[in-house]
């Protein structure tokens, strides 16, 4: 039987079990919502705006493991996506980008609502595809969900004219694909991989250092099992969270350029690095010259071959999935009676619990002004650790990073790559619908959140009862703390004048508002928050401006090179 | 130091965009590229002509194989190989001027493909470094239009790039 191009999309995402599907209507895709509305195998969440769709997409598959997958019109439907499909790029979130295109006969000829969406998403995408002939439609979805999942992952765009969405077409779905120019190597080479545990094991001060990879893998139990056999100490990037326990004796906080003293300390004076799943990247090692004046031996696990020697030479390179690779790292330690010399390794545990004693994440409790990380810190208390937490981008999300303790995977969920504020809001809606009875909170700031604010209407639509912490400072915080730092205080554009009311706002909007001023009501703040299960509670709390996000190593400075809280 | 990568890819639409974006998006050089169908006509293959330090050479080769429509990617500067180059040349070709033009067009091995009574129209097949040679040797003022094709390249005896 033939079917339209419409038809045969929403077929092949119920052939490949998507449950929901994130767009905004419009012109070009109107076969397609069409036939989304013939069915309810598929639904649809209508956002406010396609970035809100793209970051919802987003949300969804980083919490869920799935697909993300979004739907959007044409021309402006397009350019409002790119923002959140060049952030969900940057983290490689496997999505799946469906746009509509104008007729195949009038692309090229400045039509209406057209752009070149191909042009302008490839730097963006990991692949996109123009869809020209309705019978290559269901191969091109099938590829789409192929790339976007394998290998290493990322988002996928499908640009469907009109004129396609409307021809018809035998359908069949393949059962799988394969492209001769796509083959990822995903198995770890043998011989690497024991190169690699005999360093280990002789290693005596030894660092493992982990990343969105190892999210992303779903490779944190075997992480977890191989640090806790080796007894090393272990940090997470920004992205890593949740890949190894943070309550975990062994975890030395997050690293970086807002990590830990003792987690940056220890990456530096380490005698053997263990990088999984990370990439070395600017944020985490600060200067690469400074960084690799150190002499050490790294070992670098990753899926992507072009992510090892990029900015760090390494000595063992290990290419391929890493939650294989460290099975067999924790299969081979097991099997030999060798384990690291305990004496060395003993004393540099006590060097970093001296370092530590540093305790570089103190913050005045007394204060009579709302701190930031105090309200990060009861969060963490009442939702016993187990919330799913997004963020936006800022001073508020390296709060969160830093005082709550992520102990599971995919419960931290920001844009750690493209750093893209407004991505809280509407990636927690995602986040929600994957996991509808889980907490789901979204940790922002006053600046951020106004920029994708209006999803507030879509929670209202799906009846999401998130939690939104707003960390309100009035200024751009981390703009704020550049400027204080570095600009000699003067502060350019940095202090939001004319805010909303945010709990009016809220309550505009048909949700809950709360305003908080006080230290002493923040718990009770929390807690009355929560209560509302079916809620959606936005919390306004009115924090001390002039705090700052400490330790802070300073752009282009070595990894040591901090600035502690206590310096100033 | 200079480089010469050939690669082949899947010969659809857009390929050749990823690549040079991939180049413009990195900071990488790109010195010269051709690209033309193979012998089987759902693949081109692709020859750029780029510099930089093996580090940045290795990244080239890495993100250039990232590309999902890039089949495979050879660094014909690692081993033995052919480099050739067409370019042609019009040079003015009057008076006393005209035969040595042809004299020297002989010697580089150039044919003359095109007469006018004032101008010959050189065509000439060599390395890069020849055809720079060619150019210099001819005085500058002579030279009326020139269009190379950039290199191409393959490997020497048993150096073979398919799939």
């Amino acid at each position: 039987m033939q079917l339209t191009g419409a038809e045969i999309l929403i077929r092949c995402l119920q052939e490949e079990g998507v449950d929901y599907v994130f767009g905004y209507p419009g012109g070009a895709v109107l076969n397609i919502y069409d036939e989304l509305f013939k069915q309810n195998k598929v639904k649809h969440v209508l956002v406010r705006h396609e970035q809100g769709a793209l970051h919802a997409a987003d949300g969804y598959s980083r919490s869920s493991q799935k697909v993300g997958v979004a739907l959007v019109t044409s021309g402006p439907g397009v350019t409002n996506a790119v923002t959140g499909i060049a952030t969900a790029y940057m983290d490689s979130i496997p999505m799946v980008v469906i746009t509509g295109q104008v007729p195949t006969n009038a692309i090229g000829q400045d039509a209406f609502q057209e752009c070149d969406t191909v042009g302008i998403t490839r730097p963006c995408v990991k692949h996109n595809f123009l869809v020209k002939d309705v019978r290559d439609l269901a191969v091109t979805v099938k590829k789409a969900f192929y790339l976007a999942t394998t290998g290493r992952p990322g988002p996928v765009l499908v640009d469907i004219p009109k004129d396609v969405s409307q021809a018809l077409a035998e359908y069949s779905y393949p059962k799988t694909v394969t492209l001769r120019s796509y083959n990822p190597v995903t198995k770890g080479h043998a011989g690497q991989i024991k190169k690699a545990v005999q360093l280990l094991l002789e290693a005596k001060r030894p660092m493992v250092y982990t990343g969105g990879g190892v999210v992303l893998n779903d490779a944190a139990e075997s992480l977890t099992r191989l640090v806790r056999l080796l007894g090393f100490p272990c940090t997470n990037t920004l992205m890593g969270l949740g890949g190894f326990p943070a309550t975990d004796p062994q975890f030395t906080g997050m690293l970086g350029m807002h990590g830990t003293y003792e987690s940056n300390m220890a990456m530096q004076n380490c005698d053997v690095l263990l990088a999984v799943g990370a990439r070395f990247d600017d944020r985490v090692i600060g200067n690469p010259a400074h960084f690799y004046r150190a002499d050490r031996k790294i070992i670098h696990i990753d899926i992507d071959p072009s992510s090892i020697s990029k900015r760090v030479k390494v000595d063992v390179p290990i290419v391929g999935y890493v939650r294989d690779v460290l099975d067999e790292m924790v299969k081979i330690v097991e099997s030999s009676p060798a384990r690291p010399d305990a004496a060395p390794l003993k004393s540099w545990w006590a060097q970093i619990k001296e370092w530590q004693r540093k305790d570089c994440l103190r913050y005045d409790r007394d204060s009579k002004l709302i701190k930031p990380q105090l309200v990060v810190e009861k969060l963490y208390e009442i939702t016993g650790g187990d919330a799913f937490i997004t963020s936006d981008v800022g001073q508020h999300q390296m709060w969160a990073a830093q005082y709550y303790k992520f102990d599971k995977p995919r419960r931290w969920i920001n844009s750690g790559g493209l750093g893209t504020m407004g991505f809280g809001l509407p990636a927690a809606m995602g986040v929600q619908l994957a996991n509808p009875h889980a907490p789901v909170v979204c940790v922002t700031g006053e600046a951020s959140i106004q920029m994708c604010i209006q999803e507030l209407s879509t929670c209202k639509q799906y009846h999401l009862p998130i939690k939104v912490v707003n960390l309100n400072n009035r200024y751009m915080g981390m703009v704020r703390q550049w400027q204080e730092f570095f600009y000699g205080n003067r502060y350019a554009e940095s202090y939001m004048d004319a805010l909303p009311d945010f709990v009016k706002l809220a309550e505009a909007y048909g949700h809950v508002g709360m305003k908080i001023e006080k230290p002493g009501d923040v718990e009770g703040a929390l807690r009355e928050a929560f209560a509302q299960k079916e809620r959606l509670v936005f919390l306004d709390f009115i924090t001390d401006q002039t705090e700052n996000v400490f330790p802070m190593v300073p752009g282009g400075k070595g990894l040591t090179e901090m600035i502690l809280a206590e310096e100033l | 130091m200079r480089h010469i990568l050939s690669i082949l890819v899947e010969n659809e639409a857009g390929a050749l965009s990823r690549i040079s974006g991939l180049f413009s998006a990195r900071g990488y050089n790109i010195e010269s590229l051709t690209v033309a169908p193979t012998e089987d006509p759902t693949m081109s293959r692709m020859t750029i002509v780029t510099s930089g330090s093996d580090d940045v050479v290795e990244q080239i080769t890495k993100q250039l194989n990232k590309l999902v429509e890039v089949v495979k990617v050879v660094d014909l500067t690692e081993g033995n190989h052919i480099e050739r180059e067409l370019m042609l040349v019009k040079v003015r070709a009057a008076g006393k001027d005209r035969d040595e033009m042809k004299r020297l067009a002989d010697i580089f091995r150039g044919r003359i493909l095109d007469v006018t009574d004032k101008s010959y129209t050189i065509e000439l097949t060599g390395t890069g470094s020849k055809l720079d040679a060619f150019l210099q040797a001819i005085e500058p003022g002579v030279i009326l239009e020139t269009v190379r094709t950039g290199a191409s390249g393959i490997g020497r005896g048993e150096r073979i790039l398919r799939i």
